[in-house]
């Protein structure tokens, strides 16, 4: 049988939760044994080559490119996991969601403190991907079967789980890893 | 003449912890807490900046900018709704020439929403100027706002009679009716001014504690804990000062009674607090007083007085020597949550309403630190008349477990809204029969935080042993889209009252309400309803009964109109998302002046 394939991206992110997934130290010798991988920053794939069984979603979705990744994701892989707390509730990023974009955007490119004078401008090339009102998680743009929580979480979490999901054995969530108030 | 800022923080000593006190009074001397004010107070009173504006912005009465020479505080709970208080917001804007959230131009009036305000027998109504005006029209809206502009004080602009009761006395004089429908034989039968503090002076403490727990008296406020034990815990614990609260904080959304006690019996109330007082081995009481009943102030205040005068409060109560207990009103600023104990302690020393870790619990460690007693209007009320008729007579009304009586707030879909006094054992079905109510969809026992039954629970009875309540009692009655207009607005209430302190009640509010309008726009899907039953029970890890019961409406609706939820579901469909690019990007592309590009995303 042909090993289960994985791709990962990072979203409105901060690579912190990629991190967490090398933070499983030697273990990934035993991953690349138990998994192949395909688009993903851990090996620089750029684009889906195959289907893949399981696709991991670090960050939540700020801009369109976001969105379009993600749904390609969702259009590639069996099953979709959000990874981390930016992934499931918008996170850190998300703490712009009470401002109105405008001034956000007023606030970085045209008033802030290290804005050069003259030089004001609202980046507005066709090529950037566009601002989205609001950091959305990712389950309310795609359908999210999975949720490990964290920030990031952490590498033991992230083993068990995907242990648990190539080999369809039941996973157990320590009281600990769910609570962090 | 008007205060100088001065006067009024020395008023208070500059005493931190009377805080609310000094911002109540400048609020209502300057129209607002200025810039001015708010460093004032903290250099006067010895505390940081961020001490000060942290208690302005947690409550509703309490503004840093002017909120107009008339503040209309119109109420937008789900009763009001449904006797259509929408039309009458909307006859304000049109006559004061500005939304509501704001002030009109020539800062002459301003209109603000509010929770509860405690008249849902008599909606819509609003409070202007710290005077309530019931039962509303686009007429009389017409009226209040002509006579705004004539500069009427706010006295004059009322444009019904005065109520029934002593709501018509001369120092109320207010339009709010009482609606009692029903009098009981505990709260509301024949009383005579002195007679429980007379009697006191025959009994020592610990009688009076074992006649409250021989009683079987439970607390009123919504929890239901033994009066005798809290008061015994209190006694026992060791203190060099002691504190009686009243909680007249009454701001669960469809209870009103607290209002009607404290206007018709306040002499008992106040007598069953000195009783309080006597039983614990505490000389001071304190009134919590929710700040939209200020216009009782004067009226309490001169029954408090006229009782010093008599003796029955001050030093040696009723002749009796070493008996001292005086009652101070403190008022609250507009906050659901300071009616939970601890937070009502944390906002009578001058802080925010957040809840405190327990324990230590008040009878321990409460107000300033010492042993408080904490106890509902009704109850100290009901523990009055057991010291005057005994605890027999108390344990023949009512169930084994729940004795006595309850007064209950009836609103909603009925032709009789008002106050109840009924024996604890009633079924639904009887209450509704009394309050005239028929077609009835739904009733809401105990407000949000309770429950809502369906016509398959009418013959439940309320009591300890089957359905608790803290008496507030809606009804709805076919006609209305429950989820809608019922569920939803109190989500939202709990998302506005809630203190922020722990994480689930600040946001898995949110999500659940964010869940049940996607549910309600037509996009959900049988998963939805399996992440609302399984989220809100995650409100239990909540440090408060607030979070603890938030999701209740929702709950409560699951499990008992579930039909109501499965008809908005959409069967064919495993996922439904509300995404929509085209109006996300929107904003940020005009901002940045270029073009949606929307193609291939
Ligand atoms: C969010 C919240 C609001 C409350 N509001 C009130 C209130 O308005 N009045 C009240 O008497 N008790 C209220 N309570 C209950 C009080 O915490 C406390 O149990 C009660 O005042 C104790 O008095 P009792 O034993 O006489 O009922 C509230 C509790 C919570 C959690
Ligand atoms: S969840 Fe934490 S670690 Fe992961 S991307 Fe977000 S901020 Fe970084
Ligand atoms: S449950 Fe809600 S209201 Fe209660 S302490 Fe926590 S955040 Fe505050």
């Amino acid at each position: 049988m042909s090993k289960p394939v994985i791709a990962t991206a990072s979203l409105a992110g901060c690579f912190g939760c990629h991190m967490s997934i090398l933070d499983i130290d030697e273990r990934i010798l035993d991953l690349i044994e138990l998994v192949e991988f395909n688009k993903s920053p851990v090996d620089d794939i750029k684009t889906f080559t195959k289907m893949c069984d399981v696709g991991i979603i670090e960050g939540g979705c700020c801009n369109s490119e976001n969105v379009h990744v993600l749904k390609d994701f969702r259009k590639n892989c069996g099953i979709l996991v959000s990874l981390g707390e930016c992934a499931i509730m918008g996170g850190l990023p998300a703490l712009r969601n009470g401002i109105p974009i405008k001034e956000c955007l007023e606030e970085a490119y045209l008033h802030g403190p290290t804005i050069e004078k003259g030089n004001k401008i609202i980046p507005n090339d066709d090529e950037l991907p566009m601002i989205l009102d609001r950091v959305y998680p990712c389950h309310e743009i795609v359908k999210i079967d999975y949720f490990i929580p964290g920030c990031p979480p952490r590498a033991d979490l992230i083993w068990d789980a995907l242990v648990s999901l190539v080999k369809g054995t039941p996973m157990n969530l320590a009281y600990e890893t769910v609570k962090y108030d | 003449m008007k205060l100088s800022l001065e006067t009024i923080i020395d008023q208070y000593r500059a005493d931190p912890t009377r805080l609310m006190d000094i911002l109540l009074d400048i609020q209502s001397a300057k129209g607002r807490i200025g810039r001015t004010a708010i460093d004032l107070i903290a250099k006067k009173c010895k505390i940081s900046v961020v001490d000060v504006e942290q208690t302005v912005s947690f409550y509703h009465f309490f503004s840093t900018e002017p909120r107009g020479r008339y503040t209309v505080y119109l109420n937008n709970s789900v009763v009001a709704k449904m006797m259509g208080s929408e039309k009458i917001a909307r006859a304000f804007e049109k006559e004061a020439g500005c939304t509501f959230g704001s002030v009109s131009s020539d800062g002459l009036i301003g209109l603000f929403e509010t929770s509860c305000i405690g008249m849902n027998d008599q909606e819509p109504s609003a409070i202007i100027n710290n005077v309530v005006f019931p039962n509303l029209t686009v007429h009389s809206v017409k009226k209040i706002i002509e006579g705004m502009r004539k500069g009427k004080k706010v006295s004059e602009l009322q444009t019904v009679k005065p109520g029934d009761g002593n709501n018509g006395s001369k120092l109320l004089t207010t339009a709010i009716s009482n609606n009692i429908r029903k009098k009981g034989p505990v709260i509301f039968s024949e009383y005579k001014q002195g007679e429980v503090v007379k009697a006191l002076t025959t009994l020592t403490p610990q009688v009076i504690i074992y006649t409250m727990k021989k009683s079987g008296l439970r607390g009123r406020g919504g929890a239901g804990f033994p009066v005798g034990l809290k008061w015994e815990l209190c006694r026992k614990s060791a203190g060099d000062k002691k504190y009686i609260f009243c909680n007249a904080d009454e701001g669960e959304p469809g209870t009103f009674k607290d209002r009607v006690i404290l206007t018709e019996r306040p002499q008992l109330l106040f007598e069953g607090m000195a009783a309080a007082g006597f039983a614990v081995g505490s000389d001071q009481g304190i009134l919590y007083l929710r700040f939209e009943y200020y216009y009782l102030k004067e009226y309490l205040e001169a029954i408090l007085d006229d009782m010093r005068k008599k003796k029955l409060l001050g030093k040696n109560i009723a002749g009796r020597s070493g008996f001292n207990f005086t009652i101070r009103i403190q008022f609250g600023a507009g906050a659901y949550i300071c009616g939970e104990e601890s937070a009502l302690i944390e906002s009578a020393e001058g802080k925010r309403g957040e809840p405190r870790d327990r324990p230590p619990f008040p009878v321990n460690k409460g107000y300033l630190g010492r042993p408080t007693v904490i106890n509902n209007v009704e109850t100290l009320c009901a523990a009055a008349k057991i010291l005057l008729f005994g605890e027999d007579w108390y344990r023949s009304l009512g169930t084994p477990q729940s004795t006595g009586t309850k007064v209950l707030s009836i609103s909603g879909d009925c032709l009789y809204p008002g106050i109840y006094e009924i024996a604890w054992g009633s079924t639904i079905g009887e209450i509704l029969e009394m309050a005239g109510a028929e077609k009835v969809q739904a009733v809401l026992v105990g407000g949000p935080s309770g429950s809502f039954v369906g016509p398959a629970q009418f013959n439940r009875k309320l009591c300890y042993e089957d359905l608790a309540t803290g008496g507030s009692f809606i009804i709805f009655n076919e006609s209305r889209d429950l989820l809608k207009d019922a569920v939803l607005n109190f989500t939202e209430f709990f998302i506005e009252e809630s203190c922020g302190s722990c994480a689930p009640c600040r946001f898995m509010t949110v999500i659940l309400k964010n869940k049940l309008e996607k549910l309600l726009h037509g996009k959900g899907v049988a998963q939805d309803l399996v992440d609302l039953e399984k989220w809100s029970s995650i409100m239990q890890a909540n440090r408060c009964g607030l979070g603890q019961t938030a999701a209740n409406p929702i709950r409560t609706t699951l499990s008992n109109f579930n039909h109501l939820y499965t008809v908005l579901i959409r069967t064919n469909d495993d996922f439904v998302s509300e995404f929509d690019l085209k109006s996300a990007v929107a904003d940020s592309c005009a901002v940045a002046g270029r073009k949606p590009m929307l193609h291939g995303a």
